[in-house]
């Protein structure tokens, strides 16, 4: 089974009286397990592609299925729910709650879940370290700088071991020391818990993790490229 | 419920997020918790001040009459018991507060003036605490006892009929057979009241010289019994009912005089709708407050709703910030009024503002009484509508698109 299937979508939007294809005629599968990069030019329809994979976004025609769950026709409340279960998050412009701290804003999605209130603890800090966190936890996001909150961000995706993490953009404020430990710890969590990935990303590096490369350009995929046996 | 603990947590610290806000508007429910409150004490304490004064005036809690007495208050519609008997009946109970009474439509002449009025043939000692005669002497004295041979008259009567103390008139009025009963008496004192209706038209004499004139051996026409509280008198209604076992009228109070009655009852709607009416001015604060604070956080509650929470939870979210703001106000709100209120326990003086009230039959010293029935009452109206008006800014934020908030930069 496919962990995410997009059928023929199509999203338009209007700028002034001038149409936008911000995604034109795509279609594309990702295997349980895959690691996949989206890259393509600023404007290329990587957010668009993302947001219409996680439900965030219902493509105007096409088919999306995540899980072999067909999802573009689903209620508000059941793509939260959907989100909620299945999907792990990293936006590109928005990330965190102000009003919570660190270790909040990662318990966030597991506190919804009903997780108790000692595994999110021991969860958590667990997670905040390996992004290298520790000793941060209590602060809220406007007392970190924008890669610490990138972090954050992204031990949140992860931390309740979704089926699936979409990313976009996660190391965009990153120095490479960093985006690379992140990359290794996706890499692993790819391996161990075959946690499918979708990383939308400019960076080079960070495409040189994936094991499949989907490069795009004004809403079309332009290129699909296996670069390490899946 | 664990979703409950978070929607609250986040709603505790959006609350503060901006202080100066949520400090106003804690500042104005607490103002108006406490308007509502204080007010209602105020106006407690004027119906209070009423009601007593008129049971003062002679009804006591409780009546007790010949079925036919109230239409036709005439010396035939007597109690079907003797007197010594009513008060052996009396002394059987733990009823303490009582007196029997002789009460019949008489006419009073001066040499100058005669007038009509009603004659009270009292028990001196038996009316200590349930009417006010005694306590509200102008001049000379009260009835000594039930034998005293003078009468007792209110002071305006007095000035109509242009008499005084030390002087003599005559009563006259009809005995059983419909024969003239008259007698002269010696006006031994004047009585004040709240009302000046009470001062020309009750006229007190003794209860067995009323008799003796009346030629009506040992009978009486009204028992006036007081309880403990004129708010409940039903337990006392049907224990003095019972002791006579049916045969007399028995009515509390509130029947006797409907318009005192009544008075409780329009004053329960008054309190309830002085109370909507500052919620309906605090509401407008309340809903703006909200309908900033959800669109200042359009982006987080995007957020929220990206990360898969239910627009029922940022519903709730919303109504707990609400209701919490509600708590904070009302806690400080139901304080001040405490607060307040209980140095004022001891009276407030409004004589200056009394005078043009006399005829409603209030007093000049008003002691504002908070009920626990009316601060609940306060605190279910801050509530239940403040629920109510932040339904709609959270519904509003439920709405909110997931994608609004996370593309926008
Ligand atoms: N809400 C919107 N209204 C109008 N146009 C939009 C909207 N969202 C996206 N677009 C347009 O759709 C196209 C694709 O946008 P998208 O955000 O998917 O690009 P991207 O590949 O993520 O770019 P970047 O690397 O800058 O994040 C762009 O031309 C963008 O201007
Ligand atoms: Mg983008």
């Amino acid at each position: 089974m496919n962990a995410v299937q997009c059928v023929d979508i199509c999203k338009t939007y209007l700028q002034g009286d001038q149409e936008i294809k911000a995604l034109d005629h795509v279609s594309i599968d990702i295997a349980e397990g895959g690691f996949v990069c989206l890259s393509a030019p600023s404007g290329g329809g990587k957010t668009t592609l993302l947001n219409a994979i996680g439900g965030l976004d219902i493509p105007d025609s096409g088919e999306v299925y995540v899980g072999g769950e067909r999802i573009d026709n689903l209620s508000k409340g059941d793509l939260a729910d959907l989100r909620l279960a299945k999907i792990g998050f990293v936006f590109q412009a928005y990330n965190l709650i102000p009003v919570l701290t660190a270790r909040e804003n990662v318990e966030f999605v597991m506190q919804v879940q009903g997780v108790s209130a000692n595994a999110r603890r021991q969860k958590s800090m667990a997670i905040l370290q390996e992004v290298g966190l520790e000793g941060l936890e209590d602060r809220r996001p406007a007392e970190m700088s924008g890669g610490q909150q990138q972090r954050v961000a992204v031990a949140r995706a992860i931390v309740s071991n979704p089926e699936l993490v979409l990313a976009d953009e996660p190391t965009a404020n990153l120095d490479s020391r960093t985006s690379s430990e992140l990359m290794d710890l996706f890499t692993e969590l790819n391996e161990t818990h075959a946690t499918t990935f979708v990383v939308a990303t400019h960076d080079k590096r960070v495409m040189a993790y994936a094991k499949r490369l989907i490069k795009m350009l004004d809403g079309r995929i332009v290129d699909d490229i296996q670069q390490k046996a899946a | 419920m664990r979703l409950l603990q978070t929607v609250s947590k986040l709603a505790w610290r959006n609350l503060w997020r901006n202080h100066r806000r949520t400090i106003i508007m804690v500042g104005a429910i607490t103002l108006g918790v406490w308007a509502m409150i204080f007010m209602t004490a105020l106006i407690r304490g004027m119906v209070d001040n009423m009601i007593t004064d008129g049971l003062r005036a002679l009804p006591g809690h409780v009546q007790v009459h010949h079925p036919a007495f109230r239409d036709d208050p005439s010396v035939e519609n007597l109690i079907g018991v003797s007197d010594a008997e009513i008060r052996r009946r009396f002394e059987s109970t733990d009823i303490e507060s009582w007196a029997s009474r002789v009460k019949v439509p008489a006419v009073i002449t001066s040499e100058r003036e005669s007038r009509g009025i009603v004659l009270f043939g009292i028990d001196p000692a038996r009316e200590v605490g349930i009417s006010f005669v005694a306590d509200d002497m102008s001049d000379g004295r009260f009835l000594e006892d039930e034998s005293d041979s003078g009468i007792v008259i209110g002071a305006k009567l007095a000035d109509t009929l242009e008499t005084e103390v030390g002087k003599r008139v005559v009563l006259m009025s009809q005995d059983p057979d419909n024969e003239v009963a008259d007698r002269g008496f010696r006006v031994v004192g004047l009585f004040d009241a709240s009302l000046d209706a009470f001062e020309e038209t009750m006229v007190f004499a003794g209860k067995e010289t009323l008799q003796r004139m009346l030629k009506i051996g040992d009978a009486v026409s009204e028992v006036a019994v007081q309880g403990d509280d004129y708010r409940d008198v039903t337990a006392l209604t049907d224990e003095v009912r019972q002791l006579f076992s049916g045969n007399e009228e028995v009515l509390p109070w509130a029947e006797l005089d409907s318009y005192l009655g009544s008075m409780l009852d329009v004053m329960d709607g008054f309190v309830l709708v002085w109370m909507v009416v500052i919620f309906m001015a605090l509401s407008f604060g309340l809903v703006n407050t909200l309908v900033m604070a959800v669109f200042e956080r359009v982006r987080e509650i995007g957020l929220m709703m990206a990360l898969g929470m239910r627009p029922g939870s940022i519903l709730a979210q919303i109504v707990v910030e609400s209701i919490l703001l509600l708590l904070v106000g009302l806690l400080f709100g139901n304080l001040i009024a405490y607060a307040s209120i209980e140095p004022l326990k001891t009276g407030i003086d409004v004589s200056i503002v009394a005078e043009g009230m006399e005829m409603m039959g209030v007093s000049t010293v008003l002691y504002p009484k908070m009920m626990l029935k009316d601060v609940l009452l306060a605190n279910a109206v801050v509530l239940v509508l403040g629920f109510l008006a932040s339904l709609s800014p959270a519904w509003r934020a439920s709405r909110y698109e997931p994608i609004e908030a996370i593309t926008k930069v």
